[in-house]
């Protein structure tokens, strides 16, 4: 480990903490656009978190000390996640202690935790987030691990630095069994992330909720420690796409203008990237949720067509 | 003269709908539902009065709704008797009116099952009846101990129940839901309403009558405009005033507008509901622009207190005129639009087709009335079953769809827009270029009136007794008394998420219920 790496690893994890609500207003910003009305400030998350951090705490009489645990943990995991995903450089630290899998388990471990502290305080609509989430969930997970395993075979490695690395240094190619699992990852996103159309972030009606129902009974800074926490883990997701499917501009070399380079590049990628979730969020209405499994299965489907694609065509 | 299968001395109420008036025995009563069920008639509404002071004994009255127009029974009790022959074995409907009555007057339908309170939330004893002639609303109770609720329970390998409201998460009225639930799937549901109850019958009698129609509008605000002219017409019609036909004309267009309004709000919100917020801000926007054209031309957003006794408190000009035409022309050619864009979107239709739904038998036995009714199969419009002044003359042409889902409340939206708005562009030929307010003598104020409107929800009526000068009682009845049970049996097997939205393809109204 040198110092460079260090400055590197550093810079990802500050990044990724100070950027996450950022994408979250900017895609607030471009789904009020499309939908014709005024938006929110492009730094209106920050407002919120602002806000929560300095309201008081309500917890239920009856919760145990998960649920106060649990915001912490949570927040920890994605805190994490984005220290392992190759965002700036690809001269991470702390990535050979996890790969793509253990990444994957990483969010599992948030999920369950969370739907387990929703279940904890023993609401009716705590209970029903939290079957829904692992509905979800287990459907989503095969579905991610099966496109970073088509990626890994084309990389021959599972470490998300070094597929990263050897992608961006592989002339450039189209992968056809790529292009398939980008649209799976891109459906997952979307089922992982709580966006349209499979949950509605913006949603009011608590019988409708997944992502909203299991935080519904924290306040203060544990809410704000949930939200930010899921503008970390939207901001995670998108990274990982974009490492895995437009690595071109990640810094590869220790080289410090490299990383200077490396963070513009990324910003006008993520700003990109928020504005076409918009736009598919914008034109779906939310799906029945026994949709949901269909909507998963055939991103599953998918992903593994991406897989067989590789084996056939050995690209 | 025979009615509902009564021989008996009808009096005709001049109002502008036929409307009849009866005294009837208990068998008169009994037979007159079931002749009224038999030809097809529906139960308007139950209510009773509180005479013991004029005639030693409370009355009942039911109104109904048959071929002929709408028929007013008066069952008087015997002296000291607070029982009468039950009408929800004949019109489920009745049961939840019932027990209202039995939460107000103390007078109770005898051999019913369900006598759980309804409007009672132990916020007075269960001695003591709000519209008793003694009773004054005004009342403070030592404390005394609460009732438990009686929800009905559902059991069975893994049952579980998830209680909803009477707060909610959104900015609602407030009422309980309580769901009894395998997974997501739906068992049962079970409504709990009467949070907003605040005394309006109560207040009525309170109230001057001249001033009346300022509290009738307040009923429910989305229906401020059907409630204020229920309340005129039925004002009118125990006077004896007849409004000029230009008065009509406005009055009907003020009603269109409000319509049209609610329905542009109701698409929206439908839309939302099924996470397709672009059809919310695009509805809100034309719903928005019709609410500040009304601001503009009639002085309120809602249209509120602009039907008054004897007119309408309105002004116009030629430039009005043109405004309204060139606004239908405006919102016709953008609800065209989004109706394409509605239609055409596979992920909303899906959420649409076949969530909720109440088959036309359904209905018919509910007594589904208004919109939900009509997108049911249950052809009733007021406007065009007893076209009174001056919807005789507009030829409305009713909305009806026989499929009873979500999708068919949402077509019937945006078809009565179509119809509203065709229906405005004609009033428009008929408006006076100057209001001129007639005003009308309102001298004898006693006797017997009903106010029955159309509204957006459905028929809006008003039973108005007046003794002396004075309000001896005024009975409201909103649509959604008829309504509200058939969203429980519409959800009865569909998702718990699929709720909100087929609650908001109903759309009832909570204060208009509660009163």
């Amino acid at each position: 480990m040198n110092q460079y790496g260090m400055l590197s690893q550093l810079l990802d994890v500050v990044m990724a903490l100070l950027l996450a609500p950022l994408l979250t207003g900017w895609l607030n910003q471009w789904r009020a656009l499309l939908q014709n009305r005024s938006a929110p400030d492009l730094i209106q998350p920050y407002k919120v978190l602002h806000k929560l951090f300095f309201k008081e705490s309500v917890i239920a009489d009856h919760a145990s000390p998960l649920f106060r645990m649990v915001p912490y943990l949570v927040f920890g995991c994605m805190t994490l996640a984005s220290a392992i995903i190759p965002m700036l450089s690809t001269d991470l630290p702390l990535a050979p202690a996890a790969d793509a899998i253990a990444l994957v388990g990483l969010f599992a471990i948030a999920r369950t935790f969370i739907s387990l502290a929703a279940m904890d305080i023993g609401t009716a609509f705590g209970s029903l987030g939290a079957r829904r989430e692992m509905l979800i969930g287990f459907l989503a997970e095969p579905a991610l691990l099966t496109v970073l395993f088509t990626s890994s075979l084309i990389t021959r490695s599972t470490s998300l630095t070094s597929m990263v690395t050897s992608m961006s240094h592989n002339s450039f190619a189209i992968y056809p069994s790529l292009a398939f699992a980008g649209i799976a990852f891109v459906m997952v996103s979307l089922a992982e992330n709580a966006r349209i159309p499979v949950d509605n972030p913006a949603t009011h009606l608590e019988l409708t909720m997944i992502h909203e129902a299991l935080i519904l009974e924290y306040s203060g800074r544990h809410l704000a420690l949930m939200e930010w926490a899921a503008s970390l883990k939207l901001f995670a997701y998108s990274c990982i796409g974009l490492a895995i499917f437009f690595p071109w501009g990640v810094s590869t070399s220790a080289s410090p203008l490299a990383l200077m380079m490396a963070l513009p590049v990324l910003v006008v990628k993520l700003a990109i990237g928020g504005a076409l979730v918009a736009v598919i969020e914008t034109l779906s209405a939310k799906m029945r949720i026994f949709r949901v499994p269909e909507f998963l299965a055939t991103a599953f489907m998918l992903a593994v067509m991406g897989m067989l694609v590789h084996f056939l065509l050995g690209a | 003269m025979k009615l509902c299968g009564v021989e008996g001395q009808f009096e005709r109420l001049p109002a502008p709908l036929p409307m009849w008036r009866a005294s009837v025995d208990l068998k008169q009563w009994v037979g007159a539902a079931m002749a009224v069920k038999e030809t097809g008639g529906r139960l308007l509404s139950v209510w009773g009065t509180d005479q013991r002071s004029r005639d030693g004994h409370f009355v009942i009255s039911a109104a109904y709704a048959v071929q002929e127009g709408l028929v007013w029974l008066a069952l008087p009790l015997g002296e000291s008797e607070t029982g009468f022959p039950d009408l929800s074995t004949v019109f489920p409907a009745a049961s939840r009116m019932q027990r209202a009555m039995a939460d107000l007057l103390g007078v109770h339908a005898t051999g019913v099952s369900d006598t759980r309170p309804w409007l009672r939330h132990n916020a007075w004893p269960a001695n003591y009846f709000p519209l008793h002639e003694g009773a004054t609303g005004d009342e403070h109770f030592p404390e005394y101990p609460a009732e438990e609720y009686a929800f009905t329970q559902v059991e069975g390998d893994g049952v579980h129940e998830i209680p909803v409201g009477p707060v909610h998460a959104g900015i609602i009225e407030p009422g309980h839901f309580r769901f009894s639930v395998v997974g997501e799937k739906v068992l049962r549901l079970e409504e709990r309403l009467g949070y907003t109850h605040k005394g309006v019958e109560k207040r009525f009698e309170q109230t001057p009558p001249l001033l009346g129609h300022r509290l009738a509008g307040r009923i429910s605000g989305d229906s401020t405009v059907a409630y204020a002219w229920a309340y005129c017409m039925a004002l009118e019609s125990v006077v004896g005033v007849k409004t000029t036909e230009s008065i009509q004309w406005v009055r009907a267009l003020l009603l269109e507008r409000e319509r049209i309004a609610n329905h542009l709000g109701d698409l929206g919100a439908l839309g939302n509901d099924a996470g397709f917020a672009f059809g919310l801000s695009q509805f809100s926007l034309l719903k928005e622009t019709w609410l500040r054209q009304n601001k503009k031309l009639f002085g309120h957003r809602f249209m509120m207190d602009c039907i008054v006794p004897g007119g309408a408190d309105v002004s116009f000009s030629k430039a009005s005129h043109d405004e309204l035409l060139r606004q239908c022309d405006e919102v016709e050619r953008d609800v065209h639009l989004l109706h394409s864009i509605y239609e055409e979107h596979g992920g909303l239709q899906d959420r649409f087709i076949g969530a909720g739904r109440v088959p036309p038998s359904l209905a018919a036995e509910l007594g589904v009335c208004g919109l939900a009714g009509r997108a049911s199969a249950q052809s009733y419009d007021l406007r065009a079953d007893q076209p009174w002044l001056p919807y005789d003359q507009l030829d409305v042409q009713m909305v009806t769809h026989r499929n009873g889902d979500v999708a068919a409340r949402a077509i019937t939206r945006f078809e009565e827009i179509y119809e509203s708005l065709r229906l405005i562009r004609k009033i428009c030929e008929h408006l006076p270029q100057i209001m001129h307010q007639t005003k009308h003598e309102f001298a004898h104020l006693h006797g017997y009136g009903i106010g029955w409107v159309e509204g957006w929800r459905g028929d809006v009526l008003i039973a108005l007794e007046l003794y002396n000068g004075e309000i001896r009682r005024c009975h409201c009845h909103d649509p959604s008394w008829h309504n509200w049970p058939a969203l429980e049996h519409a959800i009865i097997g569909n998702i718990v998420p699929d709720f909100p939205l087929i609650n908001k393809s109903f759309n009832l109204s909570y204060s208009g219920h509660d009163l």
